[in-house]
């Protein structure tokens, strides 16, 4: 979840996320050519920062180790460059340097990843992976909860319960085995773990410990960690972070959650489905502000109105202090344009949800002259290091939450990758507008590319049209007979060219059908040629089917799109 | 639209059976629901089967398992308006989602019943549409006394299983108690704020008896004369131990809970008729039965029917007379030493409403005339609905009427409510082969009607007596139009 949560939609200017980071330093100067953009639609897309996505992350990881591992280790951890004790060395072994990791050994390149603390960084171990195993249970729980569901499926359930430390336990656990899985598939694969706080040195030189190695190219992978507001004491016990949140040490009865991004809107499902009471602080004029505004007002009626949530808008939480002296937590609301007070509440526990911000301190970055901004190390589209004068630093990248392009565990692990291509002689950029982002709620909601005002505004700029198509999950033959017809799929397009703008879904599983609307952006694919393929019926992917046929396109079907892809 | 696409659904697939709350849904971009009722089958349901005008309900759907109401955003079409198959006729927001609702058949919008920002109940009437221009004018009459369809309705909805009681209930959540208080600062949990809305309880009046003294969701039902819910995930420790304490008091011995049984506690409304049924068990009644024959009065009613006449209103009517003739049967019996007449003439409908069961009165039955029993009883409908009947209008009853004709039920046997010296439980008009006295055969359209009546006060015969003055206004009815 954390790794996850980039914008952070709630407090006062935060470090985080989202800054231009890339489109005004980039030095195009140095720009090779014969640019790979990885199906990119630069006409769509262009290179403004982007200003929404985030999220949290999905853990593919696992699966991905095992293939990849057997893939590559017949080749082993590469030989050195004579010069250099690595070709490749990674500081940080989260999701991204681990992703990076392994392609670089698939490459050839002999590789060390440098971890301080546990392998597989926040995602494993305090985010994504940890707030899974909870709405795994809270789903389950908010199903066996609901009479009238389970009435409807003829199913008689006798009062649900649970057990706080089995539910802790059920976390703990998923996070060691993903850890584990991950250790073992970079050890499996000879990439050498050094531990130890890795800082740089200079151009191509790392001390950890109190060892100093050398590598050709030198990957910064640090992430980042949860950001607290100034004013707000964070205690771990009553007023917590999402670090403190994910081992579930207590289930209090009523507890304020500041700010309402993914990670406070996936704790509020898990807090609600065990029985607490949220109130939502939102520093902006309404909730879930990092959403399509149609998909956020229907999230609002499903997942906050008619739960046990409140909430207060458009105020900062200006003091928050933890329950002691037998004083509940208290928390001081003060307008978030004026600044006048507000309000006070008295909850039994806060949760600060307002974002992450980047992990960057003790790293070196005076040795090569970098200047950070707000901690975020800047970076251009490569992921390059630019230093204080604006000069790319040779041999030095920076990915995932360190560099703040989209805090998000598998947009960094893709930026590992593109790195390591590229410092294997193949250029390649990213497209971020095709990474897709996922709010694991009860439903869940899923995302990718823009929004619809976004898409607007662009268009309006750049002067081309922009049409809409919704469907229902209400349609969708498997959600009904799961019970759950409630959502929406909506898809912003061109509809001259039949290019997929952005793709939104609010609705069960959300975040698994999203990836035929990510791919089709990430490969250029058309509407009208999309449309064509074939879903499993009944599936619940015949939602996205169904979005892809609701759209109308002026453009033909390319013909010959089927079969060159057979011939490949 | 993209209904087509959708080669795998077919409608039927996803229209609910259930007559009176159609739900059905659509694939189209927008959403769409196609809610539509016949209004036919719910004003005729004691009558023969002659099929009448197509003047078609507009009712408000279902759109998702939890909407109980909605409020239409906007109207799409206007009165009079042309509409064909599939086009979107107005737009409901539910709890959940703004959507489109369609019209299933070709026709004119002839009337709109719930206006652009009113909320109605789910499967009430929000609007008409006549299958012809000519029968525009109809409708709208129609509307304008919607009480000709809706009370019958308000009588027949909604699935909640007809196993209640056809015995009236009090059920409004008992007054408020205040608790006065300073100018301290009022703490409540997110879920006793929603609960206060909801039942109506004002949050500054309710005393706080949560961690820190703040005012948590049991504390508003308290206020709200709530039997508190099982808290619902108790966490670590949830045992859940049957909580039937309270059945305990008036139920000897229960039975142990069979395994997997769920236990759900009742509602304020059904606290109040669970109370008043225990407390009828206190007075002994009886019973008699009454064959009536209806074919005058359905002609009656088929006359009277256009200007907005419900056969409730009929019904109502004729009891009030009979019982200005035989006023024991409209007396009470409260103490069992003494019994009083009573003054006035307050007939108690029984309604099921939303789950539950209320009874609104129409006062003085026996003076007011048809037309204007007809417009009370529509207002009482729907203030009923919207929960906003005042305690005058649902707990002054001297006589209630209970009719569960529209079932089909041939006859049925009613409680007598708590105060009241007598109940009548109507059945269905049926037609039925009878004998004269002359020995010849014929069809006529029949009722059997059984009153259920306190034996401290009314005797045997005084039923009888007042059931044949009963039968003979029904069937010479033209007194009720005077």
């Amino acid at each position: 979840m954390q790794s996850a949560l980039s914008i952070s939609f709630s407090q006062t200017s935060l470090p985080l996320a989202n800054r231009p980071l890339c489109s005004s330093n980039a030095a195009p100067s140095t720009t090779p050519r014969n640019l790979r953009f990885c199906g990119l639609r630069r006409e769509a897309f262009g290179f403004s920062p982007s200003k929404q996505l985030t999220s949290c992350r999905f853990q593919i990881q696992s699966r991905r180790i095992e293939v990849s591992a057997a893939a590559s280790s017949s080749a082993g951890n590469g030989a050195p460059s004579k010069s250099f004790d690595y070709d490749l060395i990674i500081i940080g072994a989260g999701v991204g340097g681990h992703g990076a990791a392994l392609h670089a050994v698939e490459k050839g390149l002999k590789t060390a990843i440098i971890e301080g603390d546990v392998v597989g960084g926040t995602c494993v171990n305090r985010g994504c992976v940890p707030s899974k195993a909870l709405l795994a249970v809270s789903g389950r729980m908010r199903e066996l909860q609901n009479e009238h569901h389970m009435k409807a499926f003829g199913l008689q359930v006798s009062a649900a319960g649970y057990d706080r430390q089995g539910v802790a336990d059920h976390a703990s656990n998923l996070a060691t085995k993903i850890r584990n899985n991950l250790t073992n598939s970079m050890k499996a694969l000879g990439v050498d773990i050094l531990t130890g706080f890795g800082a740089v040195l200079g151009p191509q030189k790392v001390k950890y410990g109190d060892n100093i190695i050398t590598g050709k190219d030198i990957i910064i992978a640090t992430g980042s960690v949860p950001f607290v507001p100034k004013g707000i004491e964070v205690d771990g016990k009553t007023v917590i972070t999402s670090d403190h949140a994910l081992k579930l040490e207590s289930v209090p009865d009523w507890i304020a959650i500041v700010g309402s991004g993914y990670i406070g809107l996936e704790f509020s499902d898990v807090y609600t489905a065990l029985g607490s009471e949220v109130t939502f602080i939102e520093a902006l004029d309404q909730l879930m502000p990092g959403f399509d505004p149609e998909i956020s007002k229907l999230a609002q009626r499903v997942l906050i109105n008619p739960r046990k949530i409140d909430y207060h808008t458009g105020v900062f939480a200006s003091k928050i202090t933890p329950a002691k002296d037998g004083k509940p937590v208290m928390i001081e609301l003060i307008d978030a344009k004026t600044k006048e007070p507000k309000d006070t509440l008295e909850v039994d526990a806060a949760l600060i949800a307002t974002g992450r911000a980047p992990f960057t301190n003790g790293l070196g970055l005076e040795n090569i002259n970098v200047v950070t901004q707000r901690g975020f190390i800047p970076v251009d589209e490569r992921m390059r290091v630019i230093d204080g004068n604006g000069k790319l630093v040779p041999h030095l990248y920076c990915i995932g939450d360190a560099n703040g392009k989209m805090m998000l565990a598998h947009a960094a692990s893709a930026q590992g990758i593109s790195v390591v291509e590229q410092v294997t002689g193949r250029d390649h950029v990213l497209n971020h507008h095709s990474i897709p982002a996922a709010c694991f709620t009860h439903p869940e909601i899923s995302m990718v590319g823009l929004t619809e005002p976004q898409a607007k505004e662009k268009a309006e700029k750049e002067g081309f049209k922009v049409s809409i198509a919704k469907t229902s999950f209400k349609a969708n033959t498997k959600a009904l007979a799961e019970n759950e017809g409630e959502g929406l799929a909506k898809m912003i397009y061109r509809p001259d060219n039949g290019e997929i703008l952005g793709v939104h879904i609010f609705g069960l599983h959300a975040a698994d059908l999203i990836h035929e609307a990510s791919n089709a952006i990430a490969l250029g694919t058309r509407i009208q040629d999309i449309k064509l393929a074939v879903h499993a019926h009944p599936t619940l992917s015949e939602v996205v089917d169904e979005l892809f046929k609701a759209a109308k396109v002026d453009s033909p079907a390319s013909v010959t799109a089927q079969s060159v892809k057979v011939a490949v | 639209m993209a209904v087509s696409s959708s080669s795998f659904l077919s409608t039927t697939s996803l229209t609910n059976s259930k007559s009176n709350i159609s739900f059905a849904s659509s694939v189209s971009p927008s959403l769409r629901s196609v809610v539509f009722r016949s209004t036919i089958p719910a004003t005729s349901h004691r009558r023969s089967m002659t099929v009448r005008s197509k003047i078609r309900e507009i009712f408000m759907p279902a759109l998702s398992s939890t909407m109980t109401e909605g409020k239409i955003v906007s109207w799409i079409k206007t009165e009079g308006e042309k509409l064909a198959k599939g086009e979107s006729v107005v737009v409901v927001e539910s709890d959940k989602a703004d959507m489109d609702v369609e019209t299933f058949y070709d026709g004119y919008l002839a009337a709109i019943v719930v206006g652009e920002g009113e909320t109605a109940p789910v499967g009430a009437a929000i609007g008409l549409l006549a299958e012809t221009e000519a029968e525009i004018e109809e409708a709208k009459t129609k509307a304008a006394s919607k009480s000709s369809s809706s009370v019958v309705e308000a009588v027949v909805p909604s699935p909640p299983p007809v196993t209640s009681s056809p015995a009236p209930a009090i059920a409004q959540p008992a007054p408020v108690t205040a608790v006065a208080d300073g100018p301290r600062k009022t703490v409540a949990t997110p879920y006793a704020k929603k609960l206060a809305k909801q039942h109506k309880v004002d949050i500054g009046s309710v005393a706080g008896t949560g961690p820190f003294g703040r005012i948590t969701a049991s504390d508003v039902e308290t206020a709200a004369g709530i039997a508190p819910s099982k808290s619902s995930v108790a966490p670590p420790p949830p045992p859940p131990t049957p909580v039937a304490a309270k059945a305990a008091t008036t139920t000897t011995n229960l039975p142990p809970l069979l395994p997997d049984s769920s236990i759900v506690p009742f509602t304020a409304m059904q606290s109040a008729v669970s109370k008043n049924m225990i407390e009828s068990l206190s007075v002994p009644t009886f019973r008699v039965g009454y064959p009536v024959n209806t074919d005058a009065l359905d002609a009656l009613y088929e006359k009277v029917k256009p200007k907005g006449v419900t056969m409730t209103a009929l019904l109502a009517k004729a009891a009030g007379m009979a019982l200005a003739q035989h006023p024991v049967v409209n007396a009470s019996c409260k103490d069992g030493k003494s019994f009083s007449y009573n003054a006035n003439i307050n007939i108690a409908v029984a309604v099921a409403i939303n789950g539950g069961l209320i009874t609104p009165v129409l006062q003085d039955a026996d003076k007011l005339d048809l037309y204007l029993l007809s417009q009370k009883w529509k207002e009482l409908v729907g203030k009923a609905r919207s929960k906003q009947l005042q305690p005058h209008e649902y707990n002054s009853g001297t006589f209630t009427l209970s009719n569960l004709g529209m079932f089909g039920v041939d006859r049925f046997d009613a409680i007598l409510p708590p105060g009241q010296g007598a109940i009548m439980a109507v059945g269905a008009s049926k037609p039925t082969v009878v004998a004269d006295k002359d020995g010849f055969f014929s069809v006529k359209n029949t009722m059997l009607v059984n009153v259920t009546a306190d034996h401290r006060i009314v005797y045997g015969a005084d039923l009888a007596a007042f059931l044949q003055t009963f039968a003979k206004i029904i069937e010479n009815p033209d007194s009720l139009t005077l």
